[in-house]
């Protein structure tokens, strides 16, 4: 190891000063950005519009494959939020320090995910003006929702989940707002003052507050493991080839931390690039999400195997003609472009120069979320056009009015995560704080 | 500031932890000690002859309450209309098991915030008297309530243990 890879630690009044630079005024580069993601926004919108007033027909919804880009797309963003609770909460009861600069953005990315993904049950629904009718509710005739059914199960998991990711990921947030408060002025102070809660670091606050979130992080890890295990049971409870597998809900919770460990990725190597976040956010820690991509990746590669073997093993012939269907025809090329991401292009990473080699995880991670988009398309779609019956079976391409809205919610992502980090610490002053040696006045060892 | 509140600022995690031995052993009881980040040193002391925060308490009734809410609700509403689907027994008890989780992860989580919230004394509308900008940066602040005869006698002790500031 070189030696200039050991530069003094940063202090605490450093870590102060470099997060709250990161909420100084944005650059035009940065408008220019807001402005071309808000457009395509307003192009998924426009597109939900219009399906809203044409029918779901105008999303290409046709038997057998009802579910086609909504589901797919859902299942991608509530996968993405997984990493950010496993990093925020999981690696947490752990004491993995490394986690601490990039939990904050990671948790931003979950909360943001999930309310992306929370918008597609309602697109897909059609009729959204009649959402709470997935929730229970007290009515004179007795009506309640079929608790044996997986969707009634998913309403549950999905708004618990959201609900203390958001918990979880403000009261992180409290001590953090405080210290912005206190180094602003004017109006910013007063909404600072209001959203800290009047947070003051009193030995009482810290008490309750460590014991807390210690308490949250035990809430939130069975919580992530859960959900996505609710989602797979979406398909997983079903009769349909290809879907009918006690493997599903590890399946897609690794594939869940999978994605999610991309998007990270995604994400954290700009911000690090462009607010010089060095110090904090350095090779080690690419080095660790490299390394957890990898192993989630075997992990997925394995499941791949097992997926094809039990079709194979089972002797059932309709999950060995959906599994044959799926490599060979119409979706083949969807089917091994799944492989080729999620599969091998991660294997570059047993290479410990490419886990720090940042063009190279950035490429990496692109890959996987395509991939990983794909591993849902392959589940949902073809599965759906090739089951047990010939009369049922059918092909389903996009179109513009769906493509518009999956490719607006990125856009709808981005905008949340890009505003954000402009108004909120996206590394938490707090907790690299409390990995940095404490202020002491005798040195002693 | 009244009378009977003394402030010590302090730079160091080992001044603060010597101030707050030296308090205690002056008879001084009612002090808050502030900090940007919570310190395990600072913590021990404190720590030492109270007992233990009550959080957990909230947490354990919430998700109980949870627990009960989600099997209340799904086999109260389940026998309400005794509909038979599937061949399943109206009252499933595997299914209405994840209602009961997701409910005891909800109700657990939301009433952890609520003790954080009264425990903490939260939301705060002004800022304590004893309160200083710096707590939040690098600065420890030990804030002590006292009669104010005593006053002295804690500025002094603050200052001894090492304090850069003593304010009252």
């Amino acid at each position: 190891m070189s030696q200039e890879a050991a530069p003094r630690p940063p202090t605490y009044a450093d870590v102060n000063r470099d997060v709250i630079r990161t909420l100084e005024p944005p650059s035009p580069a940065y408008f220019g950005w807001m402005t071309v993601v808000a457009l395509i926004l307003a192009a998924g919108i426009l597109a939900w519009t219009y399906q809203i007033y044409m029918g779901m027909g105008a999303a290409g919804k046709r038997t057998p494959q009802m579910w086609a880009m909504y589901i797919t797309t859902f299942v991608f963003w509530i996968g993405i939020g997984h990493a950010g609770t496993l990093i925020s909460a999981i690696l947490y009861l752990f004491r993995a320090r490394w986690r601490t600069s990039i939990y904050r953005g990671a948790e931003a990315m979950t909360v943001f995910a999930v309310l992306t993904a929370g918008l597609f049950p309602l697109i897909h629904a059609g009729r959204m003006w009649f959402a709470y009718w997935l929730l229970p509710y007290p009515n004179q005739r007795y009506l309640w929702p079929n608790f044996r059914s997986p969707l009634v199960w998913d309403v549950f998991a999905i708004s618990t989940y959201l609900t203390i990711s958001v918990v979880f990921f403000c009261v992180g947030l409290l001590p953090d707002i405080a210290a912005i408060r206190d180094a602003s002025t004017g109006w910013r102070k007063k909404i600072y003052g209001v959203l800290s809660l009047g947070w003051e670091g009193t030995d009482r606050q810290w008490r309750h507050y460590r014991r807390a979130y210690g308490l949250f992080a035990s809430l939130a890890t069975p919580l992530v493991l859960s959900v996505h295990s609710v989602v797979s049971w979406d398909f997983a409870m079903a009769l349909v080839p290809g879907w009918h597998s006690t493997l599903f809900a590890p399946f897609f919770v690794d594939g869940a931390i999978f994605s999610g460990f991309a998007m990270v990725l995604v994400l954290i190597i700009p911000m690090r690039y462009f607010w010089n976040l060095y110090p904090y956010i350095t090779d080690k820690h690419l080095d660790a999400m490299g390394k957890l991509i990898l192993v989630t990746s075997l992990v997925l590669s394995y499941f791949y195997v097992c997926e094809a073997f039990t079709a194979w093993y089972s002797g059932d012939h309709f999950e060995r003609a959906s599994l044959f269907w799926k490599a060979t025809k119409s979706y083949a090329w969807a089917f091994w472009l799944q492989y080729f991401c999620n599969s091998l292009a991660p294997l570059v990473l047993f290479r410990k120069r490419a886990r720090t080699h940042t063009p190279t995880l950035y490429v990496v991670s692109i890959l996987v979320l395509i991939g990983m988009w794909f591993e849902r398309f392959n589940i949902i779609v073809p599965s759906l056009g090739h089951d047990f019956y010939p009369y049922t079976w059918g092909i389903y391409w996009p179109t513009v009015t769906d493509t518009m809205i999956v490719i607006g919610s990125f856009a709808w992502f981005f905008i949340l995560f890009l505003g954000f980090i402009k108004v909120m610490p996206s590394v938490s002053i707090v907790e690299v704080k409390e990995t940095l040696p404490h202020p002491v006045k005798e040195a002693h060892h | 500031m009244a009378a009977g509140r003394v402030l010590g600022v302090f730079a160091h995690v080992d001044t603060t932890v010597m101030a707050i031995r030296e308090l205690r052993a002056q008879g001084f009881t009612d002090f808050t000690v502030y900090s940007p980040v919570p310190v395990e040193e600072i913590e021990a002391v404190l720590e030492e002859n109270r007992p233990v925060s009550p959080v957990r308490l909230f947490t354990l009734i919430g998700g109980l309450t949870g627990t009960i809410t989600g099997f209340g609700l799904t086999i109260w509403s389940a026998l309400k209309w005794g509909l038979v689907t599937g061949g399943k027994p109206v009252v499933s008890i595997p299914p209405f098991v994840i209602i009961a989780f997701e409910l005891t992860i909800l109700l657990g989580g939301l009433s952890t915030l609520l003790a954080i919230l009264v425990l903490g004394k939260l939301p705060a509308l002004r800022r304590s008297p004893t309160y200083d900008p710096r707590f939040t940066v690098d600065h420890f602040g030990v804030a002590v309530t006292c009669s104010p005869d005593r006053a002295d006698a804690a500025g002094r002790c603050l200052s001894q243990a090492g304090a850069e500031e003593v304010r009252r």
